[in-house]
């Protein structure tokens, strides 16, 4: 790792004006990413500024037709809040399946949501769910935070703060995970909201993305019968030691087939 | 920098770089090398520590982060007089290690185990899923599964 400086501001508006005030600096909010990447070399922040003890950044809020997660909530705390498991239990399985537990006692839906990397699993629920990503500035609607391979809507020195999911009345979360790191080699996360259904997947391709497709087809017939003819084109999936882009493309359906059984 | 932090209930100041690990800190500055460094990338365990009362990976977390917060690591388990916490027990009689490398962070996982299940079913699946942060290239699992277990289901000890 190469040094750097650290600092640990105790509110949003402080934890900006170091960042400004630095070269190059660099949040951290559970580091279960960035850690490694420094130990790699493959950052040099002159300034990490820890988020953890902003205490606004912590909390969950369950209404009637949102749920609101602070970007520094544990995969764990949402994984056991009785309130998101009640409103919105998808949610509480999808964390339920991050890494292993040491990694979600410490890592963080706001940290992941910025890091967007292709494999993680929230980008599938956000995409799904229709969330909106509250920051230090403004609000994003997730159609439009999400721009590619680990690249976000952010900006330089902006703070992701809050996640809202607005409650559906069914969802289900299926991934195929890597064996040794967790993460998904494909994950389908789909939501009906209103005879709505909404089919994001995370892990196939460069960036989280829907079949609308497989949409519009289960709006029509609610069955995995409906959709066994659609195949997303591997052109544009991701291909690594861990699956070929065909392999990917043939787990898409799988996943949402099981989502689908789960859900009928 | 100088931090200041609770490791196994004792009080320590100790002067770091802002890039020390946890682990680091612990090894080498406190000298408390039960806490096993296998494969420095947080995936196989063997540092695994509590900050607070969770276990996490001491390998991926800065001395810096865990600055005026409370640690245990495995020499602040056993009893003061040297004896063996019973789970540290249960896994010698169910023969829980064979080298022993991971043994302190298996120790340190099964200690949450058996304080979030000690009043709910618990079964095989579960053990296992909760030991997915823990690498032991030895036994195979299944005896360190069971030394979960048999405490589980035998230990009227309460934590």
């Amino acid at each position: 790792m190469y040094n750097f400086n650290y600092k640990k501001p105790s509110s949003i508006s402080e934890a900006k004006s170091i960042f400004s005030s630095c070269d190059d600096a660099s949040y951290i909010a559970g580091g279960m990413t960035l850690i490694p990447t420094l130990k790699q070399r493959l950052a040099m922040p002159s300034d990490l500024i820890d988020l953890s003890s902003i205490s606004e950044l912590k909390s969950i809020k369950v209404e009637e037709e949102c749920i609101t997660v602070g970007a520094m909530c544990s995969h764990k705390q949402i994984s056991e809040s009785d309130k998101i498991r009640t409103a919105l239990p998808a949610l509480s399985n999808l964390a339920s399946m991050i890494g292993d537990p040491q990694v979600r006692n410490r890592g963080t839906i706001g940290g992941s949501v910025a890091n967007s990397d292709p494999s993680a699993d929230y980008p599938a629920a956000l995409l799904s769910l229709n969330a909106k990503i509250y920051t230090s500035e403004r609000t994003i609607d997730v159609e439009d935070f999400f721009i590619g391979l680990f690249e976000t809507a952010l900006n330089e020195g902006e703070i992701v703060t809050k996640i809202s999911f607005p409650i559906c009345e069914k969802a289900s979360y299926k991934k195929f995970p890597n064996p040794a790191s967790g993460y998904a080699v494909v994950g389908a996360f789909l939501s009906m909201k209103n005879d709505i259904i909404r089919v994001a997947i995370t892990g196939a391709g460069p960036k989280v993305f829907r079949i609308k497709q497989m949409e519009e087809k289960l709006s029509k017939s609610f069955s995995t019968d409906s959709i066994k003819d659609i195949v997303v084109s591997h052109d544009d999936l991701n291909s690594d030691l861990h699956a070929s882009s065909e392999y990917r493309s043939h787990l898409i359906n799988v996943m949402v087939n099981r989502a689908v059984l789960e859900l009928t | 920098m100088q931090i200041s932090l609770v490791v196994n209930n004792k009080l320590e100041s100790v002067d770091v770089e802002p890039r020390t690990l946890l682990v680091d800190l612990l090894r080498e500055k406190l000298g408390l090398t039960g806490t096993h460094v296998g494969c420095d990338t947080s995936q196989c365990g063997a540092c695994t520590v509590h900050l607070n009362s969770e276990a996490i990976k001491s390998c991926t977390i800065l001395a810096a982060q865990a600055a005026d917060q409370k640690i245990t690591t495995i020499e602040g388990v056993a009893n003061q007089d040297g004896s063996l916490h019973p789970i540290q027990e249960s896994f010698r009689n169910n023969h829980g290690l064979q080298c022993g490398f991971c043994t302190p962070g298996m120790i340190m996982t099964s200690l949450k185990i058996i304080e979030k299940y000690k009043e709910k079913k618990v079964n095989e699946e579960i053990i296992r899923h909760e030991l997915e942060g823990n690498f032991c290239r030895c036994t195979g699992y299944q005896s360190i599964v069971d030394s979960i277990s048999d405490y589980l289901e035998n230990s009227s000890e309460k934590l």
